[in-house]
């Protein structure tokens, strides 16, 4: 019987990181649903950005408040892990504090840990007033309906009990009290739990132990669901992120081929396909789908952790119109879910649910709104591309359903016509050198 | 005043067996637009006071694309394209300047994919080779004491990350230049892109040139300086909906130099 409760923690474990697991594989295929892109080039400058920006948090520093504060969260997050590892040996083998061992240093590290845990307390509390009672507009918008919003704030109290359990563990472990290294924090909290009976003292301790541990591997599979799931993909988004011009928008190949055919004198327009380019027509121009993304776009929605800065400094939203690049992240990543969940249901296989991204979710009117300012792209921390799936999506409005605004239709007939968006000839195109 | 322009066209040069050292590309707006022709003469007016080899394509141009790309229209854009890439590949042109940055980010970011290598430069950073290299001589002090603020075109900052030609310039006219709460990387679009020029704004409350331009009028500015014929009209319309145009002018980097140096 002595081994029930290391079974218990080996069973937890197991289903603990099970669970995660099977989500993880959800998601890696739901991302590939989408259209394949090639981004193996420049590795050495996709790991620099990733380093910078996701492990370096160059972007986050650019508001110092939010900036500050995020950083010690993510610091204390992934510093006090180190802590994780102990507790699962503790737990399988049965062991108490199996570091322990290695004497001095082992009070540097809890001491770290106690100072970061503390820090973490008050910025996730700073964090939580700033939503909750100073109420910056960005969290308060349209699409921060209920779940987003209390997504959200689940995080900052998952956060402050989980940091509160670890403090109150260190607290009530006499053994490590006195000891009397490391318990920088702790020995403050000590006394509270002082005139406590030594058994129930021990109850104390155990129960912050697991619950500490349970916590985290609720946590853990939390993620999925949530908005925090940008702590893991945060890496591999920032890593495929575009190393381009951001005024440079991709080249249609599908496109290049029929227009080239089209202008090609020589070309036959009744010939037959040469036998050899079996390769799969184009299935449609543009975007109305998460399938017709690529799976970066993909990988984008599941990694936005609808912080709302992109919203906040677009000019479309700015002066009221529908379009928020935040919504659009947050609409594609729903869909996709959508979709994932039908693939699931249909034994592996996506049955038509006459419903698509385009319409369903985004309206013409927030595509139409754009100014293509990236602002937006400017903005997002984890290097994020709104503009990208709005364009994807003009795209197939305009080329498979001529459904752009008339004015628009107007200025394109023109261009055909006249080689420039105003109904002016082509010929007078150097009469300003002489008015 | 014009006849004292002097635009050396492609083609003609050609005839007679010579090479401009740069292409101008003038731009549908540049070309048409009647407040962005001003700027296009301006410029003329720059390159011809620094003696400097251009020519214009004339006739032979015609729409980048680039608002058919951001509409959505690919293939629209791809056959301009091409069509331009052709003509810019038959006279070999090697550099090309523009006063538009939509053209300039397209041109030089999205024709290289179809077959179009060139070197292509923002008027702005042109003007300001010039003025590093002594071929432009600045003297006019029209400017001093005079409050400038400069709003950055997305296509020109953001998406090319160019925000010092523009201010070096502005620097060398003795103004003080004041910078707008949202400036480079941070700077609110006008509102004209994307395509936006050309229909009505989606509803809102606002219409986004209007905020712009309030952004701008916090400065307290004499001049609005604008470096793309889009920023200008909707700043100039901003600022007649504020009803400050009695006091405050839109104008672009080149006019402001061509003014200054009575060109
Ligand atoms: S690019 Fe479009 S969505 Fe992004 S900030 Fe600008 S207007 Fe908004
Ligand atoms: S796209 Fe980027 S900036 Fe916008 S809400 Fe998501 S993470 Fe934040």
């Amino acid at each position: 019987m002595n081994y029930l409760p290391n079974i218990i923690f080996a069973i937890l474990l197991i289903f603990g990181i099970g669970y995660f697991t099977k989500n993880v594989k959800k998601l890696i295929r739901n991302i590939k649903l989408g259209q394949d892109v090639d981004v193996s080039n420049n590795k050495k400058e996709r790991f620099k950005n990733m380093m910078r920006i996701a492990f370096g948090q160059s972007k986050m520093v650019r508001r110092p408040i939010a900036g500050m504060l995020h950083a010690i969260v993510y610091v204390g997050f992934i510093v006090i892990n180190i802590e994780v590892l102990e507790i699962i040996i503790d737990g399988l083998l049965g062991t108490h504090r199996a570091f322990s061992g290695i004497g001095v240093t082992y009070g540097v590290l809890i001491g770290i840990f106690e100072i970061l845990a503390i820090l973490v307390l008050v910025s996730v509390t700073l964090f939580w007033i700033r939503r909750n009672v100073i109420k910056i507009r960005r969290f308060w918008n349209k699409e921060m309906t209920s779940w987003p919003k209390n997504d959200a704030n689940y995080i900052l109290y998952f956060e402050m009990v989980l940091m509160t359990l670890f403090l109150i563990m260190n607290a009530t472990d006499v053994a490590f009290q006195s000891m009397n290294n490391g318990n920088v924090i702790s020995q403050f909290i000590a006394p509270w739990f002082s005139n406590l009976p030594e058994a129930t003292l021990h109850i104390v301790e155990r129960s912050a132990w697991w619950l500490h541990i349970v916590g985290i591997l609720i946590f853990l599979n939390y993620l999925y669901f949530s908005k925090h799931l940008h702590i893991l993909l945060a890496f591999p988004n920032t890593y495929y992120g575009s190393l381009k011009p951001k005024g440079q928008f991709n080249n249609l190949e599908s496109v290049t081929k029929e227009v080239k055919l089209m202008m090609d004198p020589n070309a036959d327009p009744f010939a037959a396909p040469a036998d050899d380019t079996n390769d799969e027509m184009p299935a449609k121009f543009g975007a109305s789908d998460v399938q017709d993304l690529n799976w970066v776009q993909l990988l984008n929605a599941y990694t936005c952790t609808e912080c709302g800065r992109c919203t906040s400094s677009c000019p479309a939203n700015l002066t009221g119109k529908k379009l928020s690049p935040r919504k659009i992240m947050m609409d594609t990543r729903d869909r996709l879910e959508e979709v994932g969940k039908n693939i699931d249901a249909n034994k592996g296989e996506f049955k038509d649910d006459g419903k698509q991204l385009l319409g369903d979710y985004i309206t013409h009117e927030e595509l139409w709104a754009c100014t293509t300012c990236n602002a937006c792209v400017e903005e997002c921390p984890v290097s994020i591309n709104p503009l990208s799936i709005i364009l994807d999506m003009r795209r197939y409005l305009v080329m498979e359903q001529s459904a752009a605004p008339t004015e628009l239709n107007n200025m394109m007939s023109n261009i055909e016509n006249n080689g420039a968006p105003w109904p002016y000839n082509q010929m007078d195109r150097l009469n300003w050198k002489n008015e | 005043m014009s006849d004292e322009l002097k635009v050396p066209i492609m083609a003609d040069l050609m005839a007679e067996g010579k090479k401009p050292e740069v292409l101008f590309w003038v731009g549908s707006a540049g070309s048409f637009d009647d407040r962005a022709k001003k700027i296009t003469k301006a410029f003329v007016k720059i390159l011809n006071k620094a003696e400097v080899d251009f020519a214009v394509l004339g006739t032979e141009e015609s729409c980048t694309g680039d608002v058919a790309k951001r509409a959505g229209n690919e293939f629209l854009f791809q056959m301009q394209a091409l069509m331009n890439i052709e003509v810019l590949n038959a006279y070999g042109v090697k550099k090309i300047v523009t006063c538009d940055p939509h053209s300039f980010n397209c041109l030089k970011n999205e024709y290289p994919e179809l077959g179009g290598n060139y070197d292509v430069v923002h008027h702005t950073q042109f003007i300001q080779e010039l003025i590093k290299s002594g071929r432009l001589k600045l003297k006019g002090n029209l400017y001093k004491g005079k409050r400038i603020t400069f709003h950055d075109p997305c296509y020109l900052g953001r998406a090319n990350n160019e925000y010092n030609a523009p201010r070096e310039i502005l620097k060398s006219t003795n103004a003080s230049i004041v910078e707008m709460n949202r400036h480079k990387r941070n700077a609110l679009c006008c509102g004209a892109g994307g395509a936006q020029m050309f229909k009505e704004p989606e509803k809102g409350d606002k219409d986004i040139n209007v905020l712009r331009t309030e952004d701008a009028l916090q400065t307290n500015p004499n001049i609005i300086a604008t470096g793309c014929p889009y920023c200008n009209t909707m700043m100039t319309d901003g600022v007649k909906a504020k009803e400050k145009e009695s006091e405050i002018s839109v104008l672009d980097i080149a006019e402001l130099i061509a003014n200054s140096e009575e060109l």
